[in-house]
């Protein structure tokens, strides 16, 4: 199980990227376009989350006989 | 020790989190859960020696391993079901952190019934 702790340092990173895309892109007018980098930002992440808790579901049903 | 990790884990996760938050408070939930299931994950091989004493403590008294293996199912699904509504509450989604919790007691209660009816078949048994 690769599970290490700077998946939360680079969700965090991704965050902190995205947040500053979204302000550049706002200043600059372009205000679909931040939403868009703010919603790749999102899905980017939440692809990152989904595979950890798919492992934590696993463990846990292995863990406590819960088939 | 492992607990100084975890705790520094956790304190570098919440900063991150209060980063993130009024620019992008979805990313910075997503930062919680991730660092309360990595937590979860260093500590559950511990849990499972743990579990593993307790099914030997009762083979060694012959209780029936259906009612261990219950056991550890509620304390699972409690765990969860737990896990889930809290991390709804801090979103700020009370409503769904409480149909989450109802589920929980809900199949609690569904995989509980049966020991609760051999229970009553017992003392009925040993009414005169």
């Amino acid at each position: 199980m690769n599970i290490s702790v700077d998946l939360i340092f680079k969700i965090a990173a991704i965050g902190i990227l995205v947040a500053v895309l979204n302000q550049i892109l706002l200043r600059s007018g372009r205000e679909e376009q931040a939403m868009m980098t703010s919603l790749v930002g999102i899905i980017v992440v939440l692809f990152m989350v989904i595979q950890l808790i798919s492992t934590f579901f696993t463990t846990v049903k292995t863990m406590f006989q819960l088939y | 020790m492992d607990i100084f990790k975890i705790v520094g884990i956790g304190l570098i996760a919440t900063v991150l989190a209060v980063v993130l938050k009024n620019q992008k408070p979805e990313i910075s939930m997503q930062v919680s859960v991730v660092t309360g299931l990595i937590i979860f994950i260093m500590i559950v091989t511990k849990l499972s020696s743990v579990l593993e004493v307790f099914k030997s403590v009762a083979q060694k008294i012959d209780i029936d391993l259906i009612y261990i293996s219950t056991i550890f199912k509620i304390v699972g699904i409690a765990y969860v079901a737990e896990f889930g509504a809290q991390i709804c509450r801090d979103a700020g989604e009370g409503a769904i952190a409480s149909k989450v919790e109802f589920a929980g007691k809900v199949l609690i209660m569904v995989l509980a019934t049966p020991i609760l009816l051999a229970l009553l078949n017992l003392i009925l048994k040993l009414m005169p």
